[in-house]
């Protein structure tokens, strides 16, 4: 590992942390609208363009629907884009969410995670980016504000990689991260900026030497071709995710990879979860182990893609996994986390899962609610075989 | 044309030539085929500057032709062609099936 530069500790919220990123990325264009708990966020971001510490062209747009539409033209004029959103404006971006992955717009958006209505909310849950998460964006998830902070540096690298060119969402939990001061540790602006580079894009909408179309009319004669590239570009970004984290380290000494195996090398039984939860379920595999149970936590960083070998070979030797979701994926046999874990597990049936939904609208996530699953999990255990009821913590009957 | 496959063509599904919609022959979609009558014809292009495809063709001032591999049969050349003149008629294109199946 190269030489770590001196640390440099800040008070910062997630959202802070997020806007300073931004600030230290200097994006071409940051198109926006507010929406809680993004809100905080874009108003520091508003601040550093109006005293002139970024060059960016901010737009104010009347909806995030705009605010999409905003960045996929900017960002096929070869600028590089940044904006931020939650819960419900996010789903009024859907229609364009898609089109800024599939037109293949290196977009970076923070999703300031909110549960979506109704009943209308504010607080965290995961129903808003699970609910993207077949549009074909990146996804990456935050523990805390100096992950968010990280993933947004990094997020740029990774989305405006020749071998990717797809839109990164860098989820961090509403008002738990968002609103919540922690010590970051910041970067300096030139590192940053050598670390990201200058953005060439490949094509340029404005080039009128190049003249050429972007978004046409596609109809069953080639649609079909044009999403196998989006398909290919995905798969790249598992590759390039980690190589760029990898780079990252070198300049940070913070190694981050697609998922976090935190104590799951000789443990029994694991919780897979991601977001701000894993701090928690870290506090309990440190309780449990030191009463000498060997129970572990699998963090995914990556959402998407899903990093399905690194999953299957984190759980391979477990007795039994719980799977802890904070969105539900209405129909199927639990949340959008449980699905992906089962999935990646199939060809390894005899680790059995149970899975769990907690955390609904910003229900606070207590350590008993965690050592309740790590505790009921010893059932699967015992008789090897899956569980098909869904669990929830913290609900009342 | 040769149909492209997915390792030639353009991320995003960009078109990275500008100018070329002509290549994307249109004429399959017609039901309904203008017939136009040369003897008719007053030349007052109308039925030119109204076509959406572009498909009437002109050489000096004058209709010489209907381009029929990208005219749709949308039929506004017909309905625009003044009603004493009525140069052009709709005719489906069943009836040229038939003539040619003959």
């Amino acid at each position: 590992m190269g030489a770590v530069k001196a640390r440099k500790l800040v008070a910062l919220t997630g959202n802070d942390a997020v806007a300073e990123a931004m600030r230290q990325v200097n994006p071409d264009v940051v198109a926006a609208y507010p929406i809680t708990p993004q809100t905080e966020l874009m108003h520091k971001f508003a601040d550093y363009v109006a005293n002139g510490l970024v060059n960016t062209e901010f737009v104010l747009v009347e909806s995030e629907h705009s605010a999409m539409s905003a960045a996929v033209g900017a960002s096929a004029a070869g600028a590089r884009v940044m904006t931020a959103t939650s819960a419900n404006g996010l789903a009024l971006m859907w229609e364009i969410v898609y089109i800024a992955a599939s037109t293949r717009c290196p977009i970076v958006m923070a999703v300031v995670n909110r549960a979506l209505s109704a009943p209308i909310n504010i607080h965290c849950d995961h129903s808003d980016s699970m609910g993207t998460r077949d549009a074909g964006w990146i996804h990456l998830h935050s523990e805390n504000s100096q992950e968010a902070y990280d993933n947004a540096v990094q997020a740029v690298k990774i989305a405006e990689h020749r071998d990717v060119l797809l839109p990164v969402m860098v989820c961090l939990d509403g008002f738990i991260l968002s609103h919540t001061l922690e010590a970051v540790e910041v970067l300096e602006d030139e590192t940053v900026k050598q670390f990201i580079g200058e953005f060439r894009p490949v094509h340029n909408l404005l080039d009128t030497d190049k003249a050429m179309t972007f978004g046409p009319l596609d109809f069953h004669d080639y649609y079909f071709e044009h999403k196998i590239p989006q398909i290919i570009a995905m798969q790249n970004a598992h590759k390039v995710i980690d190589d760029v984290a990898r780079e990252y380290a070198e300049l940070t000494g913070r190694r981050y990879e697609l998922v976090e195996k935190y104590k799951t090398d000789d443990a029994e039984r694991i919780v897979v979860a991601l977001g701000s939860t894993c701090g928690t379920a870290k506090v309990v595999v440190d309780e449990l182990r030191e009463q000498g149970e060997k129970v572990g936590l699998l963090k995914i960083r990556v959402f998407r893609p899903f990093p399905y070998n690194e999953v299957r070979e984190a759980l391979a030797h477990a007795k039994a996994v719980a799977v802890l979701d904070r969105s539900m994926s209405f129909g199927a046999q639990g949340g959008p986390v449980l699905l992906e874990v089962r999935a990646a597990l199939y060809d390894n049936a005899s680790v059995p899962t149970k899975g769990y939904i907690y955390g609904l609208g910003g229900r606070n996530v207590s350590p008993s609610q965690i050592r309740r699953a790590f505790e009921e999990i010893k059932e699967i255990a015992k008789t090897g075989r899956s569980s098909d009821e869904i669990g929830f913590l913290g609900v009342r009957e | 044309m040769k149909m492209k496959g997915w390792k030639e063509l353009a991320i995003g599904g960009r078109i990275e030539e500008a100018g070329n919609a002509v290549e994307y022959e249109t004429g399959s979609w017609r039901t309904f085929r203008p017939v136009r009558d040369d003897e008719k014809c007053i030349h007052c292009l109308q039925c030119w500057i109204s076509c959406p495809d572009s498909a009437i063709k002109v050489k000096d001032g004058k209709v010489v032709d209907i381009d029929l591999n990208h005219c749709k049969g949308c039929g506004i050349c017909a309905e625009v062609c003044p009603p004493k003149v009525h140069a052009i008629e709709m005719v489906e294109e069943a009836e040229f099936v038939k003539k040619e199946s003959k």
